[in-house]
């Protein structure tokens, strides 16, 4: 559970502006109703139930949220944002949460689902689709090392024995404007 | 019938078997999948974790090839689906995005692939290439996330209990159970990274099934697939209760139902395998 809090807080609104900013939805509509916690179904593996970090999010405990397991540990599954009554789009605000801790440099309680982006990530800008194989190749070599990609092998060659694994890469046409996507979207970051 | 149609990355690697079986009902049905030239990938769940600029420019440049062309699109991934319908709401609410000239005016219409089979093709269309009606056969339809979630991006009418591939299924003539499980999350964005948690999202919607008097699940989703297929053998020697539940895309039940001479190629590539399942229903 949440071990960290302090023993009296002093609202800072900065971080909950900066979520409003770049989320565009307001934090402070929460009313505590609890219906996002009580429908999301990865609440058994989080530190912070959704409906607290929102609401720790409004006030400001900034380290607290962007440290979390809850913001790596939810699964984009959108039951929350469907069922908040107050249109809190709270699927989007872990998406920001996420942003931000990463452009922070934060290192994230679950280490293993940032890598696992990235590499999902730059194997599409290699490409321009994913390419599964080297992907999942690669995420399992930075996360597991070496010794977890060969432990791995048994099941890639089971695959490959169902023609599930399609060995050569899709190929960006030269100029593609998806290397601009790429460029553009770097720059904002 | 004309669409655009958008594979997505898994149709022609993990999910091949889905990949084929929509090929191949489509053809059937008289539906000509007209695929985009050169898509790319729509950002799937990293890009929206990790730059909100580049997940909505990913998948509108999909958009944006499709506008041009002037069809429908068809979509047989939730993930890709989901993230296209993202983007196709940001540009009517006339977001700019850098690198996206084209002005997108919803002239056409982003589907996912089941409910475009219901709602375009039809349930006349479909019941008359039926050969072989999946009597004896008892599924429960799995939508997952994102098919409906949000509605106000997906536009489905009833988000928490959709009906469009209950009814095709029900078309095909199989006995459709209920459940309240179709659009609970099978932690697919997980299965990679916390495995730990995502086999427990998993083995839940098995045993649901069962508790439903369910004999088989219907997918729409190659992750969906994979997750709830691929984990069976581990899921059960950590939980040291045997699973062996059958596993279908719906695209491959309606390839069954047609008398699909390719049903068994697209089967083999399971990782729970539903061939003895069908030999002992007798429909295969």
């Amino acid at each position: 559970m949440v071990a960290s809090l302090p023993e009296s807080i002093v609202p800072d609104s900065s971080f909950r502006k900066q979520v409003e900013r770049l989320s565009g939805r307001r934090v402070s509509a929460c009313f505590q109703c609890e219906k996002c916690t009580n429908g999301c179904p990865l609440t058994f593996a989080m530190d912070i139930p959704p409906h607290k970090l929102i609401r720790l999010a409004h006030l400001g405990l900034k380290d607290t949220v962007l440290n979390s397991d809850t913001i790596w540990v939810c699964a984009s599954c959108e039951t929350c944002t469907t069922r908040c009554p107050n249109g809190i789009d709270i699927a989007h605000i872990m998406d920001i949460l996420r942003q931000v801790s990463q452009r922070e440099g934060i290192r994230a309680s679950k280490k293993d689902v940032p890598v696992f982006h990235s590499t999902f990530i730059a194997s599409m800008k290699r490409w321009g689709r994913v390419h599964e194989m080297e992907m999942a190749a690669m995420y399992t070599l930075k996360s597991a090392g070496l010794k977890g990609l060969m432990a791995q092998s048994k099941l890639g060659l089971e695959m490959f024995k169902k023609g599930k694994i399609k060995l050569l890469p899709y190929r960006l046409r030269p100029n593609s404007q998806v290397r601009n996507i790429f460029k553009n979207a770097g720059r904002k970051g | 019938m004309d669409v655009s149609y958008y594979p997505g990355c898994s149709l022609s690697g993990t999910a091949r078997d889905y990949g084929e079986s929509v090929e191949a009902v489509s053809g059937t049905l008289g539906v000509a999948l007209k695929e985009l030239p050169d898509w790319n990938c729509c950002g799937s769940s990293s890009a929206h974790v990790t730059n909100d600029e580049l997940s909505v420019a990913l998948a509108a440049r999909n958009l944006e090839i499709a506008d041009k062309i002037g069809k429908d699109v068809a979509v047989p991934c939730a993930m890709c689906y989901s993230r296209l319908k993202v983007a196709e709401k940001a540009l009517l609410a006339g977001r700019e995005i850098e690198g996206i000239s084209h002005k997108y005016e919803g002239s056409i219409h982003v589907k996912h692939l089941v409910d475009f089979f219901w709602e375009n093709v039809g349930e006349q269309a479909i019941l008359e290439k039926v050969k072989k009606p999946l009597e004896g056969l008892n599924p429960v339809c799995y939508y997952g996330c994102l098919i409906t979630r949000p509605p106000e991006i997906t536009d489905a009418v009833n988000p928490e209990d959709p009906q469009s591939m209950d009814n095709i299924l029900k078309t095909l003539g199989a006995n459709v159970k209920n459940w309240s499980y179709k659009t609970d999350c099978c932690g697919g964005s997980l299965i990679l990274t916390l495995p730990e948690i995502a086999h427990k999202l998993i083995q839940k919607l098995l045993d649901m099934s069962q508790e439903a008097g369910a004999d088989c699940i219907v997918a729409a989703c190659p992750m969906c697939h994979s997750n709830l297929d691929g984990w069976q053998k581990e899921i059960s020697q950590e939980t040291g209760r045997k699973y062996d539940i059958p596993i279908f895309y719906f695209t491959e039940l309606m390839g069954l139902a047609f008398g699909d001479a390719s049903v068994k190629k697209w089967l083999h590539r399971h990782g729970t395998d539903p061939i003895p399942f069908l030999h002992e229903k007798e429909l295969l």
